[in-house]
Parts: C-alpha cells; structure tokens; sequence
C-alpha cells in the first residue's frame, strides 16, 4: 500500500495537482498541533466559566472559535452537555465524520464496522467493554453524526476536581470523555 | 444506496477493538495518503458529498478488508479517473513502476500559508444566505420516508420508516443526494430528529435511551 500511495503521489505531483511538501504540512499538522488537547481546552473553560459553559451550548462553533479553534470538519459544532439525566455518545454510523478542530484525526476504532453497527443498538453493552456502567436511570442517548454537524461532548465535571485551574482541568479530559465512551 | 457502509445496527462485526497508545497515522504511507486527499480535493475539485459517494461503490467484500485510508485512496483513484487527471492504464503502470523501484518521489517547494488557510477556513456545508422556509419545527413529529435510492444518501437504513422528533432545526446545508451526484448543491433544511431506542430496535432496547440522526426535509414526511 506504502508503494501505491507513493505512485499516486508522484503522479499528482508531475501533473501539478499536489505538493509533496505540504503533505509534509499537513502530517505535522494533525500529528502534533490538532489534536483532543484542543477540545479539552474548551472542555475545561467550560467547567470554569458558567457564561462561557453556557455560550457553548448555545453556539458551540462560535463559542469554540472563541479560543481559537476552528476549521477543517468542524465548521458547524455542537456540543452536548452530559448530566445525571443524559450520557450522550457520538457515532457516525454511515462513515468517520468526526470533530478534526477539537478532537483531531480519529482513531480506529471508531472508524471500524464494530463501533459504527453497535453503539446505535445497543450502547450500554458497548460503554460496558470501554468500562463505563451506565446507571439505568440515566439516558444513554446516541449522536449519529449523519450530516455535516459536529459533536462533542462536554463531560461531567469530576466531583474531586474543586480548586483545579484550567490547565489542571484540562490534563484531566480525555479524548473518549469527549466522545461519550468515557467518564473523565 | 443500501451499501455495507450503511452498517448502524447490523449484527456480527464482533467486539470495538482498540489499540494503545494509538499513532495519529499508522504507518507513514497513511499521513501521505492523507495529505493527498485534503489537496487533491482542492486541486481536482471534489468535496467530501462525492469522495463518500465512491467510497459507498467499492464492493462490499472490498470494504470490509480496506482499512479506512485504503478506502480513500481507492475512491481517490476513481476520482482521478472520472475527472481525465488519469488513465486507468496510468495508473497501473505508475503503481507497477514505484512497487518496482520502490524510490522516494521528488518534491517542489510551495506555499505552506495555503495549506494552512485552507485548514482554519474549513469548508462549510451550510448555505445560510438561502432563505426557504422550513417545512418542519422543533416539536414536530415526523417520519423517515421509506426510499431507497440507488445513489448517495445520508438517511440511514436504520431509521426508514420510523418516527421521531425534531429537536434542532440546523438551517440550510447542501443536499448530498444531489451534490454527490453531480445535480448541484440544492441546499435544503437539516434538523436533528431523536427518535426512541424502541422505535428502532424493538422493546428489547432500554425505555429510557435515544438516538439523535440529522435528517434533510425531503428524507421526512409529516407523522
């Protein structure tokens, strides 16, 4: 496959349809500087600041370009607030759409056929692999991610995490916390 | 099209599986192949509606085995095709030539502001400055019609047929059963309709659990 790509790389680059140093770019890009270290920003500015909690969830694109963070498939963002009523969980069932600006690239699993026929039947047992009970009084509500909107998940605060700042905060979220297959 | 990619509820495919400390890229042919669909997209002139649309054409035997940058290097490799950027024959000859030679490609030097602008500008599916009238509202029940195209769609399998509720309405985007067929953009309303667990699945989901799927207005009919 290595050499395939190469092919391909280099026939579009004689025919002047693509550079090979800004495939250099872009690897660096999403290797290093786009990644859930964003979205966990945002998550953490959330759980200090009600207003700025509150304008996310009115207007998630606007409120994460707030912090700078904005672009390439998450042009149109929501963000979904977990509570002890709902646990919300994102899938894209139909392919890997996915929120690149505040999570990155995704990973395998969530592209992979398991994720993508399971999570929207039987969730629980799903979150149960992943280690996450759900209680039954809660509503696992699932976010299939369809059109061209984007979710992310906002995680319940931790209940021992009092008098963090926000970058202590941010060290805590995870990536899965922010797709809904993890507790924070 | 009812398509293996269409997989939401299918039995079978055994347990999540994942991987530790997991690479953004596996591989670097991966980070290659993905900086290649980003620019080619720009320079050929393809949008995400259209890459989906040939990724959903590959056999579904084909599909299961690829990894997902296989899927899009091979829909990259039709586009090619349908777009006169190369032969089929070129394509082969080329790839039989670099598996022999196995040789670094050469490279030119470019401007990298273009790359980045075209990462923080994005590439937004919305069409707010199309003003129709929304034919649903937050509330409202409707039903997922029970179509089956050939073509394209984003109405998936598991939801046909079924009713739910409207909870968001998204405003305009464009319409991938048409753009992806080359019909044009045909922006329409998006909504998020949340429909029961039971609703889906039978009374052997969980009462209380829901799944929320964005719909298009000409997927929905009045329930």
């Amino acid at each position: 496959m290595a050499l395939r790509v190469r092919a391909i790389e280099q026939l579009l680059s004689e025919k002047g349809l693509v550079d090979p140093t800004a495939i250099d770019r872009l690897v660096e890009l999403y290797e290093t500087r786009v990644g859930p270290h964003n979205g966990a920003r945002v998550v953490a500015h959330a759980w200090s600041d009600p207003a700025y909690r509150a304008r996310l969830l009115e207007n998630g694109t606007d409120a994460i370009g707030e912090l700078g963070i904005s672009g390439l498939q998450g042009e149109n963002m929501v963000v979904l607030e977990n509570t002890p009523d709902v646990h919300n969980v994102v899938v894209c069932t139909l392919c890997s759409c996915y929120p690149w600006p505040v999570l990155g690239l995704p990973p395998v699993w969530y592209k992979s056929p398991p994720y993508r026929s399971r999570v929207v039947r039987e969730p629980r047992a799903v979150l149960a692999e992943f280690g996450m009970d759900v209680p039954l009084e809660t509503e696992v509500r699932v976010w299939d991610s369809s059109a061209e909107i984007r979710y992310l998940v906002l995680p319940r605060r931790p209940a021992d995490s009092e008098g963090l700042d926000e970058d202590a905060l941010a060290a805590l979220v995870t990536r899965d916390g922010m797709i809904g297959t993890a507790k924070v | 099209m009812d398509g293996i990619h269409d997989m939401g509820g299918m039995h079978g495919f055994g347990p999540v599986v994942r991987e530790t400390d997991e690479a953004v890229f596996h591989g670097a042919w991966e980070g290659r192949a993905f900086g290649l669909l980003l620019q080619a997209a720009d320079s050929i002139g393809f949008v995400d509606d259209h890459l989906r649309s040939r990724i959903e054409r590959i056999p579904a035997a084909d599909y299961l085995r690829s990894s997902y940058y296989q899927l899009w290097m091979r829909a990259l490799e039709t586009l090619m095709v349908e777009r006169g950027v190369a032969t089929t024959t070129e394509i082969a000859t080329r790839v039989t030539a670099t598996e022999e030679a196995g040789r670094a490609p050469g490279g030119s030097p470019i401007t990298l502001d273009e790359i980045d602008a075209m990462i923080a500008a994005g590439a937004s599916t919305k069409r707010p400055e199309v003003k129709a009238a929304p034919g649903f509202a937050v509330g409202e029940h409707v039903r997922v019609r029970n179509d089956h195209p050939f073509h394209h769609t984003r109405a998936t399998r598991y939801a046909r047929g079924r009713t739910g509720e409207v909870v968001k309405a998204h405003g305009v985007f464009v319409f991938p059963d048409s753009n992806s067929e080359q019909q044009g953009e045909a922006p329409q309303h998006c909504y998020c309709v949340r429909f029961a667990a039971r609703e889906l699945w039978g009374e052997s989901a969980s009462p209380r659990d829901s799944v929320c799927l964005d719909l298009w207005e000409s997927y929905l009919e009045p329930a």
